[in-house]
């Protein structure tokens, strides 16, 4: 055994000899023997979407109300300003986290003058970031099939940032929704080729659990609340 | 037709009354009734208890009783399911895996076969009372039987039939099951008892006499007033 | 789980006789299970074609599986690639001393764990406690049980089993907190003791759900977003999973991550579903310094070498088998004795442990099929309990059971016996006196609980010789007329 690898080649040795005999195929899927990919009729046999932008979003805005997502459209980034306004007036933020980016940098001389922001842009203080009332980031995508918000590293300010704060605000444009988790990683692959970045997340609802008695609470470990607030 | 009746070995010696509901009903539709006598049972038991030899040695039995039978009636889905889709598993790789193939092709399970092979839904039977159906898991999930006894029930006159809320729950019976863990089996047959008394029937149905053995057998025990009932039982009354 | 060092056949048969009596614990059980059924019947509803979704599931776990040392081997070049360390572990020893050796050679002070059943399987915590690491559960149901110092009840719910007063009880006792009902309550009241535990912690360890060949990435699902924190905050990760856990491409998750959420919670999709590729990035601002993959076989090559059950090694561990499983539902997750419960865990458990030791979970099933029937991946669950009594059966017969089954099979393949034996006495009468008195006496066995059928006036082959009789005699009858 090597300290470094462990029992590699013991363990696929064992493997090996193992799968020297075939195992039966039980329950072929009837479209694999064509030799195409399986996952290219994924869509045929999972929860139906429609086709059209507005099915899309219709289908969003259904699973975001039964998940207790909160789906804001707004016409502009004024609206979007007023919005986060609002939500920092009920809960009294003092402070909100976010990473820079084209729409988050934008918003914060909007911001009103009792919320400071505490941008992440390089390093930031554990304790200092747990400490604060609300995290907004972007995302790369929006999934209507699973009423999903698709973060990674890259587009939402790092691993924590979407989870950490109490109550976690996205700001996304309307063009950004596709249609199922296919699309979603076909997506993902175009727009980042072989650097992926460390971390993709389908956030899918606020924090949830239902560990005791199997009754739903929000709010387990991650965000309480979770709001969409989508642009044209 | 000739239409050969395979009576598993329990319902040969303890309910025999389901057999012959059995020979009644075929006959009343016209068809010529067999039944081999060199039949005893499927070997099941063993081969459930894992002694696959000794299920083997009844099972080559079996399949020279019913050689010559054009298709063959169970009336039990528990040992059709055995004829039917555990055979061929028990043959395989050994003498008579051809012949076990063959039986298991013409082997059909009673509601099945007037349903689906004959396209007789009403046997004219008239049966007064509540009742509600209990799917055994052979039949059910070996066999796929769900629609065909509702749909024979439905037409008999004067029944009304009412689902429980766990049909497809196990009763607990399991073959040797019941008697090496009587505590789990038991157990199960009080959830299941349970769903049958919360419909407030007088009857409790089934097309397997060895779901129905443990069924009535805790009944009988705590509750006393539901009545247990083969399929076959019911269409045969007039 | 009883604490004694009982065999497991014991400790399994006593605990059942304890379980399946205690009425208010099932109807609990069976309580929480209910919104379940209700919840995934629902969203299976919206799938256009589950059947069809399955069969595709299966087939990618089949060649996974089957490609297995191909997929794992394409995994550790991309995964290193981006900068991730993986270790091969033979058995518990070797995975379990390779994260002791790399918390000491990394100075780590504390450690918070998200819900790993691997870990439970080496025995992780005690470990890590026995050296002085302290170690936190964060999963809520994970960190009732460590609290309870009592395993998993179910390797999904690990908690189910407990009422909120008995929580309430329990975080008093342990927490200093005040007494509550509301699930609400509770919840935030383990809230705020873990999230000091991401923020202090140096080690992060998790499991994982799929490896991810073509991209090199571990795949996590979960509700809460503990694993997102676990994962997030501290500067080691360390996930330790099972080799079999393995699809193709990152692609296949669009199938299996629906999939897994709807047959093991009836959810659409889980709370957060997350992909890791490697520690963190150059240019990004968080994400751990090192990220250490433990690939665990123990034992898993043992089952992956018998091809007829060889399926088993599919499972996506959702659950589903347990949540549906009527003994299960009856006798609870601690009797089964073992890490993996239920349905898979009895056919599993034998090939990780030993048959001899493990053969009575295979024994203990009516063979109902609930399990095959909602398995996502088309697992051939409750055959797979027939293969393990037969090859036990084969391996080292029982010698009063081989006895009896010998005789039984003397007497049926001779019909003229039987025929004779069924003239003077019903079935059960016929077998009984080779077992009468003995443990396996099956009159006494049934009788304890249930009636016994009373007996019939004559068999039925008597009474269908008799109908023929008639029948010929009034054909004949007629003939003469």
């Amino acid at each position: 055994m090597s300290p470094n690898r462990g029992d590699r080649e013991a363990i696929l040795g064992r493997v090996r000899e193992a799968l020297r005999e075939e195992a039966p195929l039980k329950h072929p899927a009837e479209r694999s023997a064509g030799g195409e990919p399986t996952t290219a009729h994924f869509r045929e046999w999972l929860p139906p979407v429609g086709a059209s932008i507005e099915e899309r979003y219709a289908l969003f805005a259904k699973l975001s109300e039964s998940l207790r997502t909160e789906l804001q459209l707004c016409a502009d980034m004024a609206e979007v300003s007023a919005a986060i306004k609002k939500l920092a007036e009920e809960g009294a933020w003092k402070t909100i986290a976010l990473h820079e980016g084209e729409l988050t940098s934008a918003l914060v001389p909007a911001f009103p003058a009792q919320l400071s922001p505490m941008v992440l842009s390089k390093g930031y203080d554990k304790d200092q970031l747990e400490a604060c009332d609300a995290g907004l980031t972007e995302c790369d995508l929006l999934v209507a099939q699973t009423g999903s918000v698709c973060v990674t590293s890259k587009s939402a300010g790092g691993r924590v940032l979407s989870v950490l704060p109490p109550h976690h605000i996205v700001v996304a444009r309307k063009n950004q929704l596709v249609t199922d988790l296919s699309e979603a990683y076909a997506s993902l692959a175009s727009k980042y080729r072989d650097a992926y970045p460390s971390m993709i997340s389908f956030i899918t609802g606020p924090s949830r659990t239902g560990d005791i008695e199997r009754i739903l609470v929000l709010g387990a470990h991650g965000p309480k609340r979770l709001t969409v607030l989508l642009l044209p | 037709m000739r239409v050969t009746l395979f009576v598993p070995c329990f319902i040969d010696s303890l309910y025999p009354n389901v057999g012959m509901s059995m020979v009644h009903i075929l006959e009343r539709l016209g068809h010529t009734v067999d039944f081999p006598e060199e039949q005893t049972c499927c070997g099941q038991p063993p081969f459930n208890s894992g002694y696959w030899e000794e299920a083997r040695s009844v099972a080559v039995k079996q399949l020279e009783a019913f050689k010559n039978a054009e298709v063959v009636i169970s009336g039990s889905g528990s040992c059709g399911a055995m004829f039917k889709v555990f055979y061929p598993e028990l043959f395989h790789g050994h003498p008579g895996e051809a012949e076990a193939k063959a039986l298991s092709a013409k082997t059909w399970e009673f509601s099945e076969f007037l349903v689906t092979k004959l396209g007789v839904t009403d046997l004219g039977a008239r049966f007064d009372g509540r009742a509600t159906f209990h799917d055994g898991c052979h039949g059910l999930r070996e066999l796929g039987t769900k629609q065909a006894p509702r749909e024979l029930l439905r037409h008999v006159k004067g029944l009304e039939l009412v689902e429980m809320s766990e049909a497809e729950t196990c009763c607990g019976f399991g073959g040797t099951f019941a008697v090496k863990y009587p505590q789990i089996s038991t157990a199960m047959a009080e959830v299941k008892c349970n769903s049958i008394c919360e419909t407030k029937a007088d009857y409790v149905i089934s097309n397997d006499s060895s779901c129905l053995m443990q069924i009535g057998g805790w009944l009988n025990r705590n509750v006393g007033s539901v009545k247990c009932l083969h399929l076959a039982e019911v269409l045969a009354s007039r | 789980m009883s604490i004694t060092a009982e065999p497991p056949r014991q400790q399994f048969q006593s605990d059942a006789n304890r379980t399946s009596t205690d009425a208010p614990r099932r109807a609990a059980v069976r309580r929480a299970l209910s919104n379940y059924q209700t919840a995934r019947d629902r969203t299976g509803a919206t799938f256009t074609d589950w059947k069809s979704a399955r069969a595709s599931a299966a087939t990618i776990k089949h060649e996974a599986v089957n490609h297995l040392d191909r997929y794992l081997e394409e995994f550790e070049k991309k995964f290193s690639a981006r900068g991730g360390k993986v270790f091969w572990a033979s058995d518990s020893k070797q995975a379990r001393d390779y994260i002791l050796h790399l918390a000491k050679e990394k100075n780590v002070r504390s450690i918070v764990k998200s819900k790993a059943m691997t870990g439970e399987e080496i025995h992780l915590n005690q470990a890590l406690l026995e050296e002085g690491y302290g170690v936190v559960e964060s999963d809520l149901g994970e960190y009732i049980q460590q609290l309870k110092g009592e395993p998993p009840y179910h390797f999904v719910f690990p908690c189910m089993h407990l009422r909120r007063d008995e929580i309430s009880d329990l975080f008093q006792r342990e927490l200093g907190t005040e007494k509550t009902d509301s699930p609400e309550e509770l919840t935030m009241i383990a809230r705020r003791v873990l999230r000091r535990a991401y923020v202090e912690a140096d080690m992060g360890i998790s499991g994982g759900n799929f490896i991810v060949a073509d991209t090199g990435m571990i795949s996590i699902t979960e509700n809460e977003g503990n694993a997102r924190l676990t994962v997030g905050l501290p500067k080691i990760h360390v996930a330790l999973i099972g080799i079999e856990k393995v699809v193709p491409c990152l692609a296949d998750l669009a199938l299996f991550l629906p999939m897994l959420a709807t047959a093991g919670t009836g959810q659409h999709l889980t709370g957060y579903n997350s992909m890791y590729g490697g520690p963190r990035q150059p240019g990004e601002i968080d994400g751990p310094d090192e990220f250490h993959v433990v690939f665990l076989d123990n034992h898993r090559t043992r089952l992956l070498a018998d091809p007829e059950q060889r399926d088993a090694l599919h499972c996506i561990r959702c659950g589903a088998c347990l949540n549906v499983c009527p003994i299960f539902k009856n006798i609870g997750g601690h009797t089964y004795g073992t890490t993996y419960q239920g349905p898979i865990g009895s056919v599993i458990t034998p090939h990780f442990r030993g048959l001899e030791d493990w053969k009575h979970l295979s024994g203990a099933s009516s063979l109902c099929g609930a399990c095959t029937e909602t398995c996502p991946v088309g697992i051939d669950i409750h055959h797979h309990l027939l293969h393990n009594r037969r090859n036990a059966a084969t391996q080292k017969p029982a010698p009063g059971e081989q006895f009896l089954w010998r005789a039984f099979s003397f007497l049926m393949k001779r019909p003229a016996l039987y025929r004779l034996a069924t003239k003077f006495a019903p079935l059960g009468g016929m077998l009984h006196p080779l077992v009468q008195g003995s443990p396996l006496d099956p009159v006494a066995s049934w009788t304890a609980t249930r009636e016994f059928p009373a007996a019939p006036a004559g068999s039925f082959r008597a009474r269908f010789r008799a109908h023929t009789a008639a029948k010929s005699a009034a054909l004949k009858k007629g003939g003469v007329q």
